[in-house]
């Protein structure tokens, strides 16, 4: 478990943070910066948080790892595999350098999602650099804790913009004892129609995926109920490493050089009718649009069936996150006023008010 | 330290003339209804925690959301706090009302706006009951997974307030894993809707952050949940131990053999003793700890999954092992768990029930630990446990007329929970802090820990109206508490005056 760059540089980034905000100069937290095509362009001083690495904790009959902010997420992975459990919200890392930290920020889920939970849904407690200029500890290593307010949460998908995460405890899982994938012919309108059906029933689908012609499904569970899942549905065996190349978008759909979008949407939204080409994730629930279409066209689509937006083509526009109501955008303000009263923490990187 | 809201180190609050609001109210908001004299005060006066009772300035009770926002606004521009009350079931005194406040009681919202079987959501008012959302969901095949004991009674804004437990946690999750959406009223009263009907939303989790709030940050006026197909079939197996260790190293051994069960509870002898008495489930009596584990699921991996749960609990020493025949014995099996708070309150006029959390590998130490203060305070302490996911609730046993016992039971609660703290834990694993907990707080989080939650809550209610006193201390609160304990010579928060 221990590795031998294992190292904790929490004083050292607590010196940077104070630094910075004695001299109120902006910082741009990054790992390997494997995501910063996610988000606005942050000007700032780069702090790099892969100086403070390593597992701190990890018992296995516990369910909970804690890592500091800079380990790879690869090892992460290994280490949790060596013990045959999981990160079961599958965290994509769009890059071999990956770090834990930058996993919590940007709070992005794999193919398991809907029926697993999300990163907030896994993180149990973190260690927070703040706007003050204190290390300071929320939450902790127990799978239930509702003293004071979840800031732990808050942290996951907020971009650093309240914070400097430098340590995180996660709840895991073993893995499924069985996992078989599957692929069958249908079109859009019938898989959707599947996807509603078959999410009313106790089936094993742990990932869902229709690429326009084909619904690939993953089972998971006990030797019984995915032999007798496999046996319903019939299809055709499918690599599981295809869901690795979904999740890390490595399949020819991304290959396209047209913009990409996430639309995060309710499961059951019909098929929408946008220019370009889709492909469905999450059951329904997560569409990739690769599309020319108009900013403001494709938000406008989204927000009619209750869903929202985000450009993950760098630069293509100044909102990548489906801009706030304003009342909301208003509270959003007054959150990183008093987290970050300075405004030192990724000035900018999810909307330009923060 | 009383818990009772002590303006000198709580914190002061705005003076209120009774009339006048009841007259603005009225003149404002004629349809609302306004309850203003004693004897209809009275039943407000307490929530599940009886023990601490503050008979309200005013009671209102609106059916309209335009009421709520009525009632806030008015409260707002008078600066009159607020205290937001749902079923009043909770245990740690969330909804205990202030003698200069105005008690907002949300359970006339009770209906259920919509059940949606192909999005599997169901979008209720706050005032809905827990178990009504999965009665209503039933004829789909769908429920709502969170199951607090008081499911019956409580309502679902309660939960989300709370962010409620239950006994299935640790397989399907808190409220915060099972909400999707919530709308809410600010202070002043503006309308936010947090989270999506989609699995995520732009911008910051505020849905995370609000869950579990305790009403300090907003007033939930409508929620929509995530419903789950019910489980094919559920099992139970029941395992009898000779000692608390054993049982508890057990549980470790079945996780480590990769299963998560939907329900994994443990019960100590003197809470055992007590739930055969009142619930006669055919418990045996003389172990000194049993273990109830469920599995659920698909039929065929629920009955594999009892048989490597059988094999692991008889390699871990288990003196007896039964699994419930049918359903009406799975029923009795848990009636007896579900009925533990209850029988042992057959045993002592009063008993206090606490909420702490652990590493699970810490139990036996604590139950160790928890026996020796039991002597040393002269109470006796029943264990029951959601061993799955490492939440005690140990019940102290105290007769309320006898002087001085509620303040001694309350001493040993504090330290219970405070040893919690010190294994790592909480102090408070689904029963939330509301007043009860208050002081543990300090115990819990430092004075710059506390001072981010205090900014937290000034970025949505800073005026601080809403349910002023719960949830966070105030740093002269931790002070003269932390008087009471101090550590190794150190004063705890040295910036502060002394009185």
């Amino acid at each position: 478990m221990r590795s031998p760059e294992d190292f904790d540089d929490s004083q050292s980034l607590l010196e940077q943070v104070n630094q910075a905000l004695e001299n109120a100069t902006p910082l741009r937290i990054q790992g390997s910066n494997s995501k910063a095509f996610l988000g606005r362009t942050t000007a700032g001083e780069i702090l790099d948080t892969r100086s403070h690495r390593g597992i701190v904790s990890y018992d296995p009959t516990e369910l909970v790892v804690t890592a500091r902010c800079g380990t790879l997420l690869s090892q992460l992975t290994q280490v949790l595999d060596a013990a045959q459990q999981m990160l079961p919200c599958e965290p994509p890392s769009f890059g071999d350098g990956a770090t834990v930290g930058g996993m919590i920020a940007c709070g992005l889920s794999g193919p398991r999602r809907p029926w697993a939970g999300s990163v907030r849904d896994f993180v149990l407690g973190t260690r927070v650099i703040t706007g003050q200029g204190k290390l300071l500890r929320f939450g902790g290593e127990v799978m239930k804790n509702v003293a004071g307010y979840d800031l732990s949460r808050l942290m996951a998908g907020s971009y650093g913009c309240l914070g400097l995460i430098t340590e995180v405890s996660l709840k895991v899982l073993p893995k499924p004892r069985q996992a078989l994938s599957i692929s069958l012919e249908m079109d859009t309108e019938r898989a959707l129609q599947h996807l509603a059906e078959w999410g009313q029933q106790p089936l094993p689908i742990s990932a869902a995926c229709h690429d326009g012609t084909r619904l690939h499904l993953r089972l998971e569970g006990g030797e019984g109920s995915v032999a007798a899942a496999h046996e319903r549905l019939g299809g055709e065996r499918l690599d599981a490493s295809w869901w690795d190349d979904l999740n890390e978008q490595r399949l020819s759909f991304f290959d396209e050089d047209q913009p990409l979008w996430r639309l995060s949407l309710p499961h059951n939204t019909p098929s929408l009718s946008l220019p370009g080409r889709q492909l469905i994730d999450w059951g329904g629930a997560q569409r990739w649009l690769k599309s020319d279409a108009d900013t403001a066209f494709i938000r406008k689509v989204v927000d009619e069936v209750g869903g929202h937006a985000t450009c993950f083509s760098h630069g293509l526009t100044d909102t990548p996150f489906q801009p706030l109501p304003a009342a909301l955008m208003r509270y959003h303000c007054n959150l990183k006023q008093q987290l970050d009263p300075r405004g030192i923490f990724n000035p900018g990187r999810l909307y330009a008010e923060l | 330290m009383n818990i009772l809201y002590d303006e000198r180190v709580d914190g002061a609050l705005p003076d209120v003339d009774k009339l006048a609001l009841l007259h603005a109210l009225q003149s404002r908001l004629p349809d609302l209804e306004i309850l203003h004299q004693q004897e209809e005060l009275r039943p407000y006066e307490c929530d599940g925690l009886s023990a601490y009772r503050t008979t309200p300035m005013l009671v209102v009770l609106p059916r309209h959301v335009d009421e709520v926002q009525g009632v806030l606004r008015l409260c707002h521009e008078l600066h009159v706090p607020v205290v937001a009350r749902g079923a009043g079931t909770g245990l740690s005194g969330g909804a205990l009302p202030l003698e200069k406040g105005v008690l907002l009681v949300m359970a006339r919202f009770n209906n259920i706006l919509s059940i949606d079987p192909a999005a599997r959501t169901a979008r209720v008012q706050p005032g809905v009951r827990n178990l009504a959302i999965s009665q209503a969901a039933a004829p789909f095949g769908l429920y709502y997974a969170p199951d607090p004991s008081s499911q019956i009674a409580c309502s679902i804004g309660g939960n989300v307030a709370e962010n409620a437990g239950g006994v299935h946690c640790l397989k399907y999750g808190l409220t915060v894993h099972n909400v999707l959406k919530v709308d809410i009223l600010t202070v002043d009263g503006e309308h936010l809707s947090l989270g999506s009907n989609a699995l995520d939303a732009p911008g910051f989790d505020l849905l995370a952050l609000f869950t579990g709030s305790e009403g300090l940050l907003g007033v939930i006026t409508e929620v929509t949940v995530k419903l789950l197909p019910k489980p094919q079939t559920a099992k139970v197996l029941l395992a009898a131990f000779d000692s608390v260790e054993k049982a508890g190293r057990a549980v470790g051994d079945i996780i480590a053999a990769g299963i998560i069960p939907g329900g994994l509870e443990m019960m100590d002898n003197l809470a055992i003793r007590a739930a055969e008495d009142f619930i006669h489930a055919g418990y045996p009596v003389d172990a000194q700890a049993i273990l109830l584990c469920e599995l659920d699921g698909v039929e065929a991996d629920v009955v594999d999954d009892c048989d490597r749960v059988r094999q692991v609990l008889q390699q871990a020493g288990a003196i007896e092992l039964r699994q419930a025949k049918d359903e009406a014995e799975r029923v009795l099996f848990w009636a007896g768990r579900k009925n533990a708070f209850p029988a042992v309150g057959r045993l002592s006029p009063d008993y206090y029930c606490m909420d702490g959390t652990i590493p699970r590998r810490q139990l036996p130490g604590v139950l160790h630990a928890i026996a020796e203060l039991s002597n040393e305070y002269g109470l006796r302490v029943a264990n029951v446990f959601h061993a799955g996911d490492g939440n005690m609730h140990p019940l102290i046993l105290f007769d309320a007329n006898q002087p001085g016992e509620l303040d001694r039971a309350e001493a040993l609660g504090g330290k219970i929970l405070e040893l919690c703290v010190k294994v790592g834990g909480s102090i408070t694993g689904e029963h939330g802090v509301g007043r009860e907990k208050i002081n543990q707080m300090c115990a819990q989080f430092n004075s710059d820990e506390l001072t981010l939650f205090h900014a937290i809550k000034a970025a949505f209610d800073p005026s601080g109206l809403l349910n002023p006193g719960k949830n966070i201390p105030t740093l002269h609160r931790c002070a003269e508490f932390g008087a009471m304990h101090i550590h190794g010579g150190q004063l705890p928060f040295p910036e502060l005056e002394r009185f």
